[in-house]
């Protein structure tokens, strides 16, 4: 539990989920809360502190997640993920790897997406969930129940609007604005356009010290699409020039665009090795240049090498005979950059449990040259998760005599097996004895299956019993 | 027969003699790819699959829903190929595990896992268009004539072997493979009962290998064993009476003696 002092009062700034639980509350006087709860640890908060301490978490958000990362004190990060996401996966699993990360860190964070910074700052404070994900045009729907603490106003307006009757954003945005003005000035109006959108409100990014970063600042505003792709593709040319310098590669880059009406947007490119080749990295941009809405004109272009890495100029393979190992990273980068997709490689992990048989990996990881036991078949196709089917077979392991799945009852011509596999106990408890006896069979057509018994056939704890399809041999 | 031609239009023989250095250069060596079936590799132009070609398989019968057959054939191809693979799809229900016993290591494949079919099309011909891959493959539903123009040419221009595995979602939606395409070949693969053997059990897999159409060429169809991935090099086995006509007579196989690396599969014709 953390206290600050202002003046003579003594509040509870922070307070952690044991505190909370007896019923401590931040905002509460210190000495209410030594009233109430006994032998209460307290520490002064330390808020210089905590200002560098965000500023880190937000140098870190800048290099992982967005090209516009803001400080949003006390306690928040502000981010503009738009154009940015892609590369983590799309904004669901953004928001939950970012969660789990700070949860691996021992550090509790909550999340939310929205349309406005208003709406995605009251969210991330006021719900129980951990991440919030708000979809566009929706957040005025979301925003009308939140509690008025969360349009960001003055603790003394909140009390006084509290007074007034209003409980939620919602009872405040359907008044009229002229006396909530005249009441209590601009403000209250100013905050409430914000979360609702109706005026902008831009992010000013957080810079790094040491950030390589580019820009081109225009007399006249531009707009057209071939003008931004002569301006970047210049951009790019200089910001190689500096990367050279410092012996630097980028792994991500942003190019950030100032436009005439105080917005910001920002396209974010990522790089599965260090680069510094001028084409290649104009390549990912220009594909995405389309995306860019000028509206009344860009007047400045940024490009910033968010992430860089040391790169080693190493010399191409250049004889005749060797043949020349084609590099995909390139590849791999348009792809990825382009959203909509998952770009991976799959790895043997040991386990006899075929769905757990199979990883994915980046797909630039290193090559081990790993592959599956190949002694026993595998069907190429494997159903996402098995399907019970109806079967006739003797018991313990005889393999069916036929079998029913999808309404389709099939006859047992051959059949292979059963290959007996064990559950992995050191994995669940569940499994110590359970066991599979997965069968190979074909049908009189010629279609072959993998299908599996639940259990040993004998006893009844290792299973069901019941049979299942899970998967289709060719 | 060139010679009548050139005696009788010299002009035509010497354009046909640029385009031929034209499409030759660069791309010579590895211009096909060969099954090592001779049975298979006569019916296609120059003695195999094409490189910087489009070919296009689906499933037969009920196979046609999850493409295991088609699947596995193409993973035998792409396996035989040198470099990496891009596989391009929209849902992830490979087991790998049967692909590496055909002889595709997973070093070599990237896989592209798309959220819309548009996006497969386009993540298809960029990888197709980049050059120096082994192969390229996409699962796909649909394949429009203008689409599948725009890859046979990507796929021309870099000399990349285009792989398209044709999967629908239902039996009904399997029509759209009346509908002409671009590709080079396009193939059918559907199941037959596994080879007989002396001791119950599941033989090796066959095939009705349908050649459906080729361009430049006729088609066929062949009963063939399913890849074979003792070695890093899978070849298809022997077919086994060439196109067969309506008889889908079965041939009888017999294992060849010897070890795992010459597992042959011989057949006898009982047809006409």
């Amino acid at each position: 539990m953390v206290i600050a002092r202002s003046g003579s009062k003594r509040w509870i700034s922070a307070a952690d989920t044991a505190a909370t639980k007896l019923g401590l509350r931040v905002g509460m006087p210190a000495a209410k809360a030594q009233a109430l709860v006994q032998g209460l640890v307290m520490i002064d908060a330390d808020t210089a502190a905590d200002l560098a301490a965000l500023e880190r978490l937000a140098l870190w958000a800048l290099s992982q997640y967005s090209p516009v990362v803001a400080m949003d004190p006390p306690d928040g990060i502000v981010m503009d993920t738009e154009g940015a996401d892609h590369l983590q996966g799309g904004e669901d699993l953004m928001l939950s790897g970012l969660v789990n990360r700070f949860r691996g860190r021992g550090l509790a964070a909550r999340a939310a997406i929205a349309d406005t910074w208003g709406a995605a700052h009251a969210l991330a404070r006021t719900t129980d969930r951990e991440t919030v994900i708000v979809g566009r045009g929706d957040a005025a729907r979301a925003a009308n129940r939140l509690p008025l603490s969360s349009l960001r106003l003055p603790a003394e307006t909140v009390q006084s609007l509290r007074t007034l009757g209003f409980t939620t954003v919602g009872d405040l945005a359907a008044t009229p604005r002229a006396p909530l003005t005249l009441r209590f000035g601009l403000e209250v109006g100013r905050r409430l356009d914000q979360m609702f959108g109706h005026i902008a409100e831009p992010i000013d990014p957080i810079r790094p010290a040491e950030l390589v970063e580019v820009q081109k600042s225009f007399a006249e505003p531009i707009g057209a699409p071939e003008t931004i792709e002569k301006y970047v593709s210049r951009l790019v040319r200089q910001l190689c020039l500096e990367l050279e310098k410092r012996g630097l590669g980028v792994r991500r880059a942003d190019l950030i665009v100032h436009r005439v009406d105080n917005t910001i947007q920002a396209l974010r490119a990522g790089t599965a090795k260090p680069v510094r080749d001028i084409a290649w990295l104009t390549k990912l941009f220009r594909d995405r240049i389309e995306r860019i809405e000028p509206g009344f004109g860009i007047e400045k272009l940024g490009l910033a090498a968010i992430l860089a890495e040391p790169l080693i100029e190493a010399q191409s393979a250049s004889s005749l005979i060797e043949e020349q190992v084609t590099d995909v990273t390139p590849l791999i980068d348009v792809l990825g950059n382009r959203g909509g997709q998952r770009i991976f490689r799959v790895a043997p992990v040991a386990s006899d449990v075929p769905e757990r048989s199979v990883r994915r990996i980046a797909p630039i990881a290193d090559e081990d040259g790993a592959t599956w036991p190949l002694n026993w078949p595998r069907p190429p196709r494997l159903l996402a998760r098995p399907e019970l089917i109806e079967v006739i077979a003797l018991l313990p392991d005889h393999p069916p005599v036929s079998f029913t799945w999808r309404s389709k009852r099939r006859r047992v011509k051959r059949a292979d097996g059963p290959e007996r596999i064990f559950g992995e106990w050191w994995k669940r408890s569940s499994e110590w004895v359970a066991v599979r006896d997965y069968f190979v069979v074909e049908d009189d057509r010629g279609e072959r299956f993998w299908i599996f018994r639940s259990g040993d056939g004998v006893d009844a704890e290792t299973g069901s019993h019941k049979w299942f399809m899970h998967g289709m041999f060719a | 027969m060139s010679a009548a031609v050139a005696t009788l239009n010299p002009v035509l023989h010497e354009l046909r003699g640029k385009i031929a250095s034209l499409e030759g250069a660069g791309s010579r060596n590895r211009s096909i790819l060969p099954f090592g079936v001779p049975e298979v590799d006569a019916q296609l132009p120059g003695g195999g699959l094409a490189f910087g070609a489009l070919h296009e398989v689906a499933g037969g019968g009920n196979g046609a829903i999850d493409g295991a057959a088609a699947a596995l054939f193409i993973g035998g191809i792409a396996a035989r190929t040198t470099g990496k693979v891009v596989w391009c799809l929209t849902r992830f229900d490979l087991f790998f595990p049967a692909l590496a016993q055909v002889g595709l290591h997973p070093d070599r494949v990237i896989f592209v896992e798309c959220d819309k079919e548009e996006t497969v099309l386009a993540s298809f011909e960029e990888a197709l268009r980049y050059g120096g891959l082994g192969a390229v493959v996409a699962e796909l539903v649909r394949l429009p004539m203008t689409a599948s123009r725009r890859l046979q040419l990507a796929a021309e221009k870099s000399g990349t072997l285009g792989l398209v595995i044709r999967r629908w979602r239902r039996q009904t939606e399997a029509s759209d493979f009346g509908m002409p395409t671009a590709a080079a070949t396009r193939w059918r693969i559907s199941v037959l009962p596994s080879e007989p053997l002396p001791v119950p059990g599941v033989g090796r897999a066959r095939w009705l290998a349908e050649l459906m159409r080729v361009r430049a060429g006729e088609g066929g169809e062949f009963i063939i064993g399913a890849c074979d991935g003792q070695g890093r090099i899978c070849l298809s086995s022997e077919t086994a009476n060439g196109p067969d006509q309506a008889g889908r007579s079965f041939a009888i196989g017999r294992k060849a003696a010897g070890g795992h690396r010459q597992e042959r599969f011989e057949a006898m014709d009982f047809g006409s």
